[in-house]
């Protein structure tokens, strides 16, 4: 099992492996209403104290137990290159901490579900900073072209890989633009149960699904807020009372190569 | 028209235990080198986040591309109604299914988890090509197995509309198995040597290419093992002249991929990295795929008295089959060394090699488990002539033996 194990308990905690909910059209009924009793255990430990999670003026509201992901949300993020350090990696740091994965000294073939870039333009010399990762792609060519359909977007628009069906044929990684995800090379231990990994398959970042789930932003979002430029927002794209909303349609934004056509949840300014 | 004779392997000279043997210790050695991948993880390959598909996609595509080409010969002789061609026609059919089982079992040994292959063959998306290519080479197998039988069972051969129809199935269904095959690529927009439709006909020329030239060796290896050349003059020649038709067409399609590539705008560096600066790939792609495996062979043949010799067959079908994989790792491995431009005009650097050219070093678990696809073909080929009447008797004996089935 690259899920880590088989339990309940390290599928039901949000849908990383991409076991949780949402898929709806693949998963048995069986399975679901397993899956379910598992996510309700975890929800209602969490309920006390996590229902709610607020960043800026934006509420994001815990999905319950039984409540479907919708396509009424697409989740997305808002980065701002101006505010980004140069040689801040808080983002990176706060993503390997909470998904555990971490360096180990061979960058080829380490996982990297973020990664800090620096740009520079040759003509002036000018230079900017940003994250990059898992783009979650509205028209993902990581999933058409995953031949088990391991490889799936949630209606609400995170793009996850299921562990128990991906075979590690890596046509993901050569479809991918964004060079965003990775194949685990190597025999893991110290596994997050919330993150399900395994040798021999594929993963990238899953936007902290199970995070999202809980009404919480992911990991990254809240260090760089916590501790270094505020350069990131998360939050419901198709809101348009959201912060984000708000924000894409005011500012001029970018997304990475929007020339290729995956229409990516990931926005960028001042790049 | 005559009756054809045909006769089983029924050689035991040290040459074929020898050859069978050196088959099988590769095949054993790729087996390990699978396990050890398996076991410790794709950390024992070459093959890292960059170059996601390494030497065993090499050899394996390269098989499955060899395997649709394999079945000209039965095409030639029972679509396009070639009598000529006829008596090679089910050593043709096999070499077809022998090596595409090698190429698929290299595909598989080669999966990050290749235990889930039930997962792989159950659950489908069918808007992935690499959905729609199971189908095709299980399908592929389907049709060409029937093909054989339609031509080797004695009652299914008398109908000549049978084996004309099964034949010509099997003649549209590996056109598109290697459309498929060469779409696998042409779909990655993401990657700047594949983006482009011409890797369809590309890939469908060079499996016209490979697969006669893997039927030349086969026959010219089997000859020796038999004391008699299989091969009549009339044959020799036909096979000469469409090797070098395909070899031809190979150049044009290759030249019109890197033409095209050249024109289009954004293409332009991955172009200068291929044809000029790659290092390796410029070498490989110059020197293997260009010098050895095509303009040395096409010389070969073209040469006035040497060119008619089955030397000169054999050893041309031996260089093509060299630049073939030279073909291959230039394709896929030059097309992934070439950094992704997610910042065009910019320069970019990270923790993940962006903005940098991959390096690569082949480990020889790799290149265990590629070698042994071949051998995996070579064996099945091997052990099927034994036991099945594949082989045409030696011309000289045609018509001795009037009872065997045509
Ligand atoms: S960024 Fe890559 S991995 Fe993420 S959804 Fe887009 S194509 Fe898939
Ligand atoms: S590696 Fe896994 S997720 Fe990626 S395409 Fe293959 S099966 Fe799908």
């Amino acid at each position: 099992m690259s899920c880590g194990s088989k339990s309940g308990a390290s599928c039901g905690s949000g849908g990383a492996c991409g076991c949780a909910t949402g898929r709806g059209d693949v998963i048995d009924d069986a399975r679901r209403a397993f899956l379910r009793g598992a996510t309700a255990t975890a929800v209602t430990t969490l309920a006390a104290g996590v229902t709610l999670y607020s960043f800026g003026a934006e509420p994001a509201a815990a999905r319950g137990p039984d409540e479907k992901v919708t396509s009424k949300v697409r989740w997305g993020l808002l980065i701002d290159a101006s505010k980004c350090g140069d040689g801040c990696s808080a983002c990176v740091t706060a993503c390997q901490t909470e998904n555990g994965w971490r360096d180990t000294g061979h960058p080829e073939t380490d996982a990297q579900w973020i990664r800090k870039l620096t740009v520079n333009n040759p003509k002036n010399g000018a230079t900017f900073s940003l994250p990059m990762m898992c783009q979650h792609c509205a028209d993902p060519p990581c999933v058409d072209v995953c031949p088990t359909g391991a490889s799936f977007k949630r209606a609400d628009g995170i793009v996850l890989v299921d562990k128990h069906t991906c075979i590690g044929c890596r046509y993901c990684m050569m479809a991918c633009p964004y060079k965003a995800r990775s194949f685990i090379h190597e025999p893991l231990e110290d596994q997050k149960p919330h993150a399900p990994r395994g040798k021999g398959t594929v993963e990238s970042c899953t936007m902290c699904v199970h995070r999202v789930d809980e009404g919480r932003i992911p990991a990254c979002v809240e260090a760089c807020n916590d501790t270094a430029g505020g350069a990131m927002l998360f939050g419901d794209l198709n809101d348009p009372l959201s912060e984000i909303a708000k924000r894409v349609a005011a500012f001029r934004t970018t997304r990475i190569r929007a020339d290729l056509g995956c229409n990516p949840g990931v926005y960028y300014r001042n790049i | 028209m005559a009756r054809i004779a045909y006769q089983k392997l029924e050689d035991h000279s040290p040459l074929f235990w020898g050859l069978l043997a050196l088959h099988g210790a590769i095949v054993l050695a790729g087996l390990g080198a699978a396990y050890v991948m398996e076991h410790r993880g794709h950390i024992v390959t070459g093959m890292d986040n960059q170059i996601v598909w390494g030497m065993p996609h090499v050899f394996a595509v390269f098989l499955i591309v060899a395997a649709s080409g394999a079945l000209n010969v039965a095409s030639v002789s029972s679509v396009f109604n070639r009598p000529e061609y006829k008596p090679y026609a089910r050593l043709s059919g096999l070499l077809a299914i022998a090596l595409l089982v090698g190429g698929l079992a290299v595909l598989v040994l080669d999966l990050g988890r290749p235990d889930r292959l039930i997962v792989a063959m159950t659950t489908y998306n069918f808007k992935s090509i690499f959905a729609w290519n199971i189908y095709l080479y299980i399908g592929f197998l389907a049709v060409v197995a029937a093909y054989l039988f339609a031509m080797m069972d004695r009652r299914a051969s008398r109908s000549s509309l049978l084996g004309k129809t099964v034949g010509g199935l099997a003649f549209v269904w590996r056109l598109i198995l290697t459309t498929g095959t060469g779409s696998i690529f042409g779909w990655l927009v993401a990657r700047e040597t594949y983006d482009a439709a011409i890797m369809a006909p590309l890939f469908i020329a060079a499996s016209l290419l490979y697969g006669s030239a893997f039927t030349v060796l086969v026959l010219a290896t089997l000859g020796r093992l038999m004391r008699h050349d299989l091969m009549t003059d009339e044959i020799a020649g036909k096979l000469r002249g469409l090797l070098a038709i395909f070899a031809l067409a190979v150049l044009y399609f290759t030249a019109v991929h890197h033409l095209t590539n050249l024109y289009a705008s954004g293409h332009q560096g991955v172009e200068r990295f291929l044809l000029l600066e790659g290092g390796i790939y410029t070498a490989v792609f110059w020197v293997g795929q260009i010098l050895v495996g095509s303009v040395l062979p096409l010389a070969a043949l073209a040469a006035r008295r040497f060119g008619r010799s089955r030397a000169a067959i054999t050893i041309a079908s031996a260089l093509f089959l060299i630049g073939g994989l030279a073909q291959m790792y230039v394709i896929i491995i030059g097309g992934q060394a070439y950094p992704l431009n997610l910042f065009p005009g910019m320069e970019v650097t990270s923790s993940f090699q962006d903005g940098q050219v991959a390096r690569y070093n082949t480990s020889l678990p790799e290149i265990l488990l590629g070698l042994s696809g071949l051998s995996i073909a070579m064996l099945v080929a091997g052990i099927a002539l034994k036991l099945l009447p594949f082989l045409p008797r030696p011309a000289r004996d045609q018509g001795a033996i009037p009872t065997a089935a045509a």
